[in-house]
């Protein structure tokens, strides 16, 4: 029933009518989509496990809202879906030039979630990951902990950037500053950096921005979304292509603002549901058997130099 | 039937004897209020209570939840898995304010009166 809604929700997302079609079928197969944006034109075709495109210059896989140490009805066993979401990243039979993961390593923050999470995460042959907070990482101690573990950024407020084959790539921290009855935000101090950061570059540099909430609106009444922001779209505008990928609702939804793309992720632990098609956004418990079509993993290739960036996200319904 | 009366005398007594050991009980009981985390709301979302209550909170819901001052009026709790409680007494008179910092849309109040107030 959920699964039912869910799709029709889905598809009303979907402006493009070859887009609708394609997913159509797709969600009876059950298999993933390959997304290709050409000057900002997003186009779809079907993932068939051998889309492995000889034009990619590098790629880099996102994982996101792990959640390790959850263990209610959504998913009594959210490390069996980290193994298989881990599975499916060396299922697609290139070694990502790094993993993204857009945060809720953990539930609770617990020294021993990061210490399972940790240990999981060497099942995936990359060298490099990079990682920022989601607010389940942050409890009781703003972030120390995780931090410790897995960098702690400017100044150890957890943003930070780094370059990759040409690509700059911008970390935001948007779950440290939490108001009563709003929406987070990033801050003052934090858009002053990213300002700074961005300045000297050329327009032409293809950019990436992540953070665990979503940098858009995509539901306000949840807090799904950031308060502040559209002032870091000024410092984006310029640029030619801009991706955005963030976690945090455990599902998939996009958008297409000028140059700029953003995308959230589903998450390997549980599903929750569509905005305003719950009276909360908790976990959705969803029929057996159904789960792994809600969950998954997100690789993302640079095409070319100067185009946009192609997403992939594989639901682990498909067999590894 | 002088009996009687003096039995029923003394059964009245006993009744009004357990009744105010009762009342007794139930004084420090009133010092005590819970507040349930559950569907992603704080029920009671306003609790009003006398200086000296100790306000316990307990998570129902299947995700985690925090207790946090909106303006550190008051000692916030750490996260709160499935089934945890936290306590906090209210010793000062006063409006407080909280909310969830997992879920900042989940907003309470505690407005706690004078003693006998």
């Amino acid at each position: 029933m959920n699964d039912h809604v869910s799709k029709d929700r889905e598809m009303e997302l979907l402006q493009d009518g070859e887009r609708r079609r394609l997913l159509k079928c797709m969600a009876m197969a059950g298999a993933g989509v390959l997304w290709t944006m050409k000057s900002g034109v997003l186009s779809a075709k079907a993932l068939d496990g051998v889309t492995a495109a000889a034009d990619s210059d590098f790629s880099f896989i996102q994982i996101s809202d792990t959640h390790v140490g959850f263990h209610q009805a959504a998913n009594p066993d959210v490390l069996a879906t980290l193994q298989q979401a881990i599975a499916q990243v060396n299922n697609i039979g290139r070694i990502p030039g790094f993993v993204l993961h857009t945060g809720d390593v953990s539930h609770l923050s617990k020294p021993e979630q990061f210490d399972t999470a940790q240990q999981a995460f060497k099942g995936i042959k990359s060298d490099s990951w990079f990682f920022t907070p989601g607010e389940h990482d942050i409890i009781g101690d703003n972030g120390a902990e995780f931090f410790k573990r897995f960098g702690g950024g400017v100044n150890g407020k957890g943003y930070y950037s780094f370059d990759y084959k040409g690509m700059h790539c911008v970390c935001l921290v948007n779950v440290m500053d939490f108001k009563p009855g709003g929406m987070v935000s990033l801050g003052d101090e934090q858009l002053e950096w990213v300002e700074k950061d961005l300045k000297g570059l050329s327009a032409s540099t293809p950019i990436l921005v992540f953070a665990h909430i979503p940098l858009w609106t995509v539901y306000e009444a949840w807090g799904w979304g950031t308060s502040d922001a559209p002032r870091l779209y000024s410092y984006l505008r310029r640029f030619g292509s801009v991706t955005v990928l963030n976690g945090h609702i455990h599902q998939i939804q996009q958008k297409i603002e000028g140059n700029m793309t953003f995308y959230t992720a589903r998450g390997t632990a549980y599903p929750q549901p569509l905005p305003g098609a719950a009276p909360n956004p908790g976990p959705l418990t969803v029929p057996a058997g159904q789960l792994g079509s809600y969950l998954g993993i997100r690789e993302v290739r640079h095409v070319n130099v100067s185009g946009p960036l192609a997403v992939t996200d594989t639901s682990l319904a498909l067999p590894v | 039937m002088r009996l009687l009366i003096g039995t029923l005398f003394v059964v009245v007594c006993t009744a009004g004897f357990f009744m105010s050991s009762v009342l007794a009980d139930n004084t420090p009981a009133a010092n005590a209020v819970q507040i349930n985390i559950f569907n992603y709301k704080f029920d009671p979302e306003t609790a009003t209570v006398p200086a000296g209550t100790t306000v316990t909170w307990t998570n129902k819901d299947e995700i985690p939840h925090t207790v946090a001052s909106s303006d550190k009026g008051f000692k916030g709790s750490s996260g709160l898995d499935t089934g945890d409680s936290y306590s906090y007494t209210f010793d000062k008179p006063g409006t407080y304010k909280y909310y969830c910092t997992l879920h900042p849309f989940m907003t309470g109040t505690i407005v706690v009166t004078a003693k006998g107030g």
